[in-house]
């Protein structure tokens, strides 16, 4: 069974909520809408407040190449225009909507039928896409028009669909698959279209067999997209790691995908390009797990995007008692909530409540150099050495020992006996270190 | 309704840590404590229980009232060097030396540098060098079991090890053939059971061997050390033998006496004092390997193992430094 060759570690899966089937969340009362969701320059707003918007309204534009349309989730009236803190943790500019009624922008098919012919040619995709605010739904929110523009010099040979979900708790991609998978292929042959590439390969982890077999037979019928079932090995969906092991090609060190011919979409997104290119239907809303070990009812949700995450968390049978931590995200990468107010966003796969037991660190003890953060290192780092170098403010050395390199998979931290914050180091030395870079940039 | 908990991910952690580590050293020396006591009986508890309470009391000490710091000997490591360093010593060593030898191992081996993590040189092998140089006729004095199936103690009887038969013997102008043929020679089958002259806990090969599989199993440790060790060790030592098998001694023999299977798979892999990295830890091993046999076959003393690690220690961050990890896309191969 393929998977990548360099580091990884193997948490334990929780799988709870693989089993239960999509449900959609009852519209929200209210939402909050932060304009910028996605990589790239903040997009800007183009409602005023009182206005009365509809479901799927454009509300705020993408302005620059790397940006991206945002549109109304809901509709009913704008009552401001605010600074809201998000789950990155970070004060963003947001639309703020008291729902009434669901009355939808025109255009939008909203029928269950499935549109099989892809008629639109390469630049109506692209500009579909774009115009519908499609970005990465996988986690990193990358405009996705962005990425089929394959610049010049450079071409794309395939297309890799992650359909990996390492994260463990995670569910939200698996049913995906299980349920819209017909829909989703769909967007995998607009992507390919796009990028004029013939073939496709999705990466599953085999902990998702009846995703494996369901999508085998989807891809019987459609030529040049084919399955890859691959080990459980986190942090296998990045899309480094998930390229070496669908293709064991490397992308070289501060380079992009391209660079080795391939273009990597989530499961997710290219569901979001089906509905996107063959419905016209923007990106206002995406499938949420609510996950934990102690929440009453672990819930697959499709959700509006600005719904708070205290309405997912009440779907789901309220806060449990033993509640000790709310992220948003998996438990490897995702992040910590400073408020249950926030709003879900494009990026949000999933909302996991961990017991107060397990919220809190361990003590971190002596380094003992026992090299385990090295072992598990997916891109080759010594983070034991990295985050030294960090603490001693050294980062000059830090960015010739590749700290730039280092993806923020949390698997040194999770495998260190000593319990030692080993990436919150190399988070801050990665951000000392980027400063550092472009300060001599502009010399 | 309580507060949530703010923090960086990842979120999750394994349940390995430096306790369960060190414990699981301990666990695996469990077979070789039952092979001393078996061969030299009650000796042997009083050895480990005085190294050990040595160890603990003195790392108590130093912490609390020297240091005036946090008191960490429930982590297991003072436990770990406390044992290793009972087993490096004959059954029968005086106890005031034994506790001179844990004083060097907690105090100068690893807390004078820091603590647990900090310290250059396994902290046993520190004290066991320190008093095989400090009192060299008690060191070297061992009782012999009675073979196999002896019964009784053997306090009055005390000899050379395997390794020390035959150096003594070589430098007598006898050849290995010699040597191995006289009565008083363990043999293969007394040295891989632990019927032989030597330290309490170096004695019986496969003893060492189960906890070696139970730790190798656990992940306390990794193959990288041991195979380099051992490898480089027969492969040198096989290259001697075969040259002129009259004077050096057969690779297993080499592995089978004297303190090798301790030595590669408890004091080599001691994590703190052995390199990070994979390529790192071979180096090390290939390193251990040649100089244990260099200094058993022309050194002056019949054992070499302790020397080759402790000097493969110092050469340690030097190894680091030169033997990166394969960087991830530092090679671009395609297909």
């Amino acid at each position: 069974m393929k998977t990548f060759k360099l580091g990884g570690v193997h948490p334990e899966e929780n799988k709870i909520s693989a089993g239960k089937a999509i449900e959609v969340l009852p519209l929200p009362a209210k939402v909050c809408i932060p304009v910028s969701q996605s990589l790239g320059a903040p997009s800007k707003v183009v409602v005023e407040k009182g206005a009365m918007v509809k479901t799927g309204q454009i509300i705020a534009k993408g302005e620059s190449f790397i940006s991206s349309n945002v549109h109304s989730s809901v509709a009913g009236k704008v009552t401001k225009i605010d600074d809201v803190i998000d789950t990155s943790g970070y004060k963003r500019q947001a639309v703020f909507i008291d729902v009434e009624g669901d009355e939808w922008e025109e255009g939008i098919d909203r029928s269950p039928e499935i549109i099989y012919d892809i008629v639109s040619d390469r630049d109506t995709i692209i500009r579909k896409i774009n115009e519908m605010g499609v970005v990465g739904l996988g986690g990193a929110t990358f405009p996705s028009h962005v990425k089929l523009m394959v610049p010049d010099g450079k071409k794309a040979e395939y297309l890799l669909i992650n359909g990996v979900e390492c994260e463990p708790y995670l569910t939200s991609d698996h049913r995906l698959m299980l349920e819209r998978g017909e829909e989703m292929v769909i967007g995998v042959k607009i992507l390919m279209k796009a990028l004029g590439v013939g073939k496709a390969f999705i990466g599953i982890e085999k902990n998702k067999q009846d995703a494996i077999v369901h999508l085998n037979v989807i891809c019987s019928k459609h030529p040049g997209v084919e399955v890859v079932p691959l080990k459980v090995k986190y942090p296998q969906g990045g899309e480094k790691q998930l390229i070496k092991a669908v293709l064991n090609r490397e992308v070289p060190s501060g380079k992009l995908p391209i660079e080795v011919g391939c273009v990597v979409n989530n499961v997710g997104t290219a569901l979001a390009v089906y509905e996107a290119v063959q419905k016209n239907k923007p990106l206002i809303d995406r499938v949420v797990t609510v996950t934990g070990k102690s929440v009453a009812k672990p819930s697959n949700l499709l959700v509006r995007i600005g719904t708070p995450v205290s309405a997912l968390v009440e779907f789901a049978g309220g806060l449990p008692e033993d509640a000790g931590k709310v992220i948003s995200g998996g438990p490897m990468m995702g992040k910590a909530l400073t408020s249950m107010d926030v709003p879900v966003v494009k990026g949000t796969s999933g909302i996991l409540i961990m017991q107060g037991a397990e919220s809190k660190r361990a003590a971190a003890l002596n380094c003992i150099r026992c090299g385990r953060c090295i072992t598990a290192c997916p891109m080759g780092l010594e983070p034991v050495l990295l985050a030294q170098l960090s603490e001693n403010q050294l980062f000059e050395r830090a960015e010739k020992e590749r700290i730039m390199d280092c993806i923020e998979c949390g698997s040194c931290h999770f495998t260190c006996p000593a319990g030692r914050p080993l990436l919150d180091y190399l988070r801050l030395g990665k951000n000392k270190t980027g400063i550092l870079i472009r300060n001599r940039g502009k010399k | 309704m309580n507060l949530l908990t703010v923090s960086g991910s990842p979120h999750v952690h394994t349940h390995q840590s430096v306790k369960s580590i060190m414990y699981g050293v301990v666990i695996a020396l469990i077979p070789a404590i039952f092979v001393s006591l078996y061969f030299f009986g009650i000796d042997a508890a009083r050895v480990i229980f005085i190294s050990v309470a040595a160890c603990l009391f003195f790392e108590w000490v130093i912490q609390k009232y020297l240091i005036k710091g946090p008191v960490t000997i429930n982590d297991g490591s003072a436990l770990v060097t406390g044992v290793l360093l009972a087993f490096n010593v004959p059954s029968n060593l005086p106890w005031w030396i034994l506790v001179i030898g844990a004083l060097v191992s907690i105090g100068i081996g690893k807390m004078s540098f820091g603590g647990l993590g900090k310290n250059p040189f396994n902290p046993a092998l520190v004290g066991r060098v320190f008093l095989l140089i400090s009192f060299p006729v008690q060191m070297t004095s061992w009782p012999l079991p009675k073979g196999l199936f002896g019964t009784g103690l053997t306090d009055a009887i005390t000899g050379p090890t395997t390794l020390g038969v035959l150096k003594e013997g070589l430098s007598a102008g006898k050849t290995v053939q010699e040597i191995m043929a006289s009565p008083d020679f363990p043999g293969y089958i007394n040295d891989l059971m632990g019927a032989q002259g030597g330290s309490l806990g170096e004695i019986s090969a496969i003893a060492l061997l189960l906890g070696a599989v139970y730790m190798l199993s656990r992940k306390i440790i990794t193959w990288h050390i041991p195979t380099a060790y051992i490898g480089s060790a027969v492969i040198f030592s096989g290259i001697l033998w075969l040259v002129d098998p009259s004077h050096y001694i057969d690779p297993a023999m080499h592995l089978l006496a004297g303190g090798m299977i301790l030595g590669v798979f408890y004091m080599a892999t001691d994590m703190v004092s052995s390199p990070m990295t994979a390529r790192g830890q071979i180096v090390f091993g290939i390193g251990a390997g040649l100089l244990t046999i260099m200094i058993r076959v022309w050194g002056a003393y019949p054992e070499g193992v302790s020397f080759a690690i402790l000097i493969m220690n110092a050469f340690t961050p030097l190894i680091n430094n030169a033997f990166k990890p394969k960087r991830f896309g530092e090679v671009v191969k395609n297909g």
